[in-house]
């Protein structure tokens, strides 16, 4: 099985300029890159995939040890790179792959050259004198939330995305990126997400870093934005003019500009 | 009646005065429908920030207007795991499509308890198709939710008991197979100046199997080896089994003689089974005397398959047994000797009828005692390894047409030109 057709990898772009990958977080797949993808798609060369278990990857080739831990998605975004041969790639890494991409960085850094993290949170529970925003409790009742709502994913949610009539050609994609989500699958990626601590690895993180946060961000606040900032060195922070935990579709330009000009900053 | 004269009466009244009454029933003001409607009505700004909120809603989240318009946004209303499930999908899909609906979450009311609603979002677009804001409707799902809750419940019911039965079911085919074990040799004893080779085909792993084979040496030239079938299968067939293996040792060990030896063991089923449960078996039983480079073999047999001898110049020779009858079903049954010299190159088959009553080919014919007489003619002259490894390649090729439990025993004098195999002498 070719890692192209297990991860569902879509290359765009300028064939000619520097590599962005997108790598989506939790709860989606790789639509969630959908407006920010052709304003970069003008200078760069962008590369999307879904994680084994999203969108439209190949869901055999999902275990759950391997995706139980940060490192096997982790693992999912070095072989894209490599399946691709790329050299000095800027990866993109939405909520909890923004660290998934840190520990990609560390595993291969001949093919990762800079890391954009889009509201990321090394760890979610507060503990210590670190507020990740959550209790231990709260993840719990997260979890429960997840386990107990995944009737609503196939049986609420995909009528109405079938049915949405103003953009049928969504409708197909969307169906299939939620309703293939396998509730089990949607279980492990939610508890390894959640329940994850990888605040050791930013001190570990040596290449060029955006950290980009919205300004009110009910899962990465503001306290986080601070401390990923703090914990890399020489990284650059930037707070878009965004609610959310979306800015790649709330605020798709602001995102956009500020990931080209961060790109364009580096050398070549 | 005319209407000019006694006005319009609404039907079914016929008093005087209703008609104001029902008219200004019927002119429900905006204003109310929308306060007083039996959902929750709430519109927010595309930031979340809630702009306006119907009475219901509030009176549901025990909140008063105050509170709540421009000072919380629509995540406010919601639990922690709502909080999540909104940011990770309901506001991307929300964003992406413009419209969604039916998503279940939970909302905390202000006495900190939990309220579970139906939640249906649209977002308001400007002409130029600017998002303006977001409209959503609340439906109160304590009920529903607690129907889905029932739900999962049985579905995770169901789940435990299906991987319990999964696991009950490996642990009786790892028991089934030690048992299975247990009624076979774990290996071929090592017989000087002989080689030998043996097959098990087991027809199914929750089925003990009813075949059985043995060979064990009597003494430093002499060894005794039997094969055989009991009727049936199962737990009963498999007990029959271990007495009649267990009978046939004792007895080959007590006295040498092939004939007599079957004839204990008819005894013995007669007098262990009597009544409306007889259970009965077909058997070859054997003692191979070392006699120079030859081995000389006494056999008896009581409704078995003919044992096969494959010859070191390239035949192949059926050892009939005609008469022989089924061990354990009567009384006086008779079971008919034969003898046969096998000399360097020669091997003896013995098998069961899995193998010649197995189906073959489209017409689904018995593969049957002359096919195989001539599979083992092509065969000849091979060593009882060779034998086992082409007729296992043999039963495997007949597929689901090998429905039957198979034993192969193959026993056979070292061909002289070939030093490469396995002799103890």
């Amino acid at each position: 099985m070719s890692i192209h057709r297990r991860n569902n990898v879509r290359v765009t772009g300028r064939a000619t300029g520097r590599t962005i990958v997108l790598v989506h977080g939790f709860g989606c797949d790789q639509n969630m890159w959908r407006l920010v993808e052709p304003a970069l798609a003008e200078d760069f060369r962008v590369v999307l995939f879904d994680y084994v278990g999203a969108g439209r990857s190949d869901l055999s080739a999902w275990r759950e040890e391997r995706y139980s831990s940060l490192d096997g998605y982790a693992r999912d975004v070095v072989e894209v790179c490599e399946e691709l041969d790329l050299r000095d790639a800027v990866l993109v890494g939405h909520s909890v792959s923004a660290m998934t991409c840190a520990l990609a960085g560390e595993a291969a850094p001949d093919r990762i050259g800079s890391l954009v993290m889009v509201c990321p949170s090394p760890c979610y529970i507060d503990e210590d004198g670190y507020r990740g925003g959550f209790s231990a409790q709260d993840i719990d009742e997260l979890l429960e939330s997840l386990e107990s709502n995944y009737l609503g994913w196939s049986a609420a949610m995909a009528p109405v995305i079938m049915g949405n009539p103003d953009r049928p050609e969504l409708g197909a994609e969307l169906t299939n990126s939620f309703c293939a989500t396998d509730p089990e699958i949607a279980r492990v990626f939610a508890r390894t997400t959640f329940l994850s601590d990888s605040r050791k690895d930013l001190a570990k993180v040596t290449v060029p870093t955006l950290i980009l946060e919205c300004e009110q961000d009910v899962i990465a606040p503001k306290e986080v934005g601070a401390y990923v900032h703090g914990a890399i060195p020489g990284s650059e922070l930037v707070t878009l003019p965004a609610t959310g935990h979306c800015p790649q579709l709330s605020a798709p330009e602001a995102t956009a500009a500020a990931i080209r000009s961060f790109v364009s900053a580096l050398g070549r | 009646m005319s209407p000019a004269a006694g006005g319009c009466e609404e039907p079914g009244t016929g008093v005087p005065g209703t008609r104001a009454k029902f008219s200004a029933l019927l002119e429900d003001s905006a204003e109310d429908l929308y306060e007083s409607a039996p959902c929750g009505y709430l519109s927010t700004m595309m930031d979340g920030t809630i702009a306006k909120i119907n009475a219901t809603l509030l009176g549901w989240l025990g909140l008063s207007r105050n509170e709540v318009v421009g000072r919380m946004r629509f995540t406010d209303l919601l639990t922690v795991g709502g909080k999540l499930y909104h940011e990770t999908h309901f506001a991307p899909l929300l964003r992406m499509q413009g419209h969604l609906g039916g998503i279940a979450l939970e909302m905390r009311t202000a006495s900190g308890s939990r309220l579970p609603v139906l939640v249906t979002s649209t977002v308001k677009k400007s002409d130029d198709g600017e998002p303006l804001l977001i409209r959503t409707t609340v439906f109160d799902a304590t009920d529903r939710r607690a129907y889905e809750s029932e739900l999962l419940r049985a579905r995770r019911t169901a789940d435990e008991a299906r991987r319990q039965a999964e696991a009950d079911r490996e642990r009786l085919r790892e028991a089934l197979a030690v048992l299975q074990q247990s009624l076979l040799p774990a290996a071929l004893p090592d017989i000087p100046g002989v080689e030998t080779a043996c097959h098990y085909h087991t027809a199914s792993a929750m089925q003990l199997g009813g075949d059985f084979y043995d060979l064990f040496a009597l003494d430093d030239n002499r060894s005794a080896f039997f094969l055989g079938d009991v009727c049936g299968k199962g737990p009963q067939a498999a007990a029959v089994t271990s007495l009649t293996r267990y009978t046939l040792r004792a007895a080959a060990l007590h006295e040498p003689d092939p004939v007599a030896n079957l004839r204990v063991l008819n005894t013995v089923l007669l007098d262990r089974y009597t009544g409306d449960d007889p259970r009965y078996c077909t058997a070859v039983v054997g003692v191979l005397e070392r006699v120079g480079e030859t081995v000389e073999v006494r056999m008896a047999a009581g409704g078995h398959p003919p044992p096969l001898v494959l010859r070191a110049d390239g035949r192949a020779e059926h050892l009939p047994t005609p008469g022989g009858m089924l061990v354990g079903a009567l009384p006086a049954a008779r079971f008919v000797p034969v003898r046969t010299t096998l000399r360097p190159g020669d091997t003896l088959l013995l098998y069961t009828d899995g193998l010649t009553e197995a189906r073959t080919g489209p017409q689904r014919e018995l593969y049957g005692d002359e096919a195989l007489k001539s599979f083992a003619e092509a065969l000849a002259p091979a060593g009882p390894g060779r034998v086992i490894d082409a007729l296992t390649d043999l039963l495997r090729s007949f597929g689901d047409g090998l429905n039957d439990d198979t034993a192969l025993l193959a026993i056979g004098v070292p061909a002289r030109t070939d030093p490469g195999r396995r002799t103890s002498a």
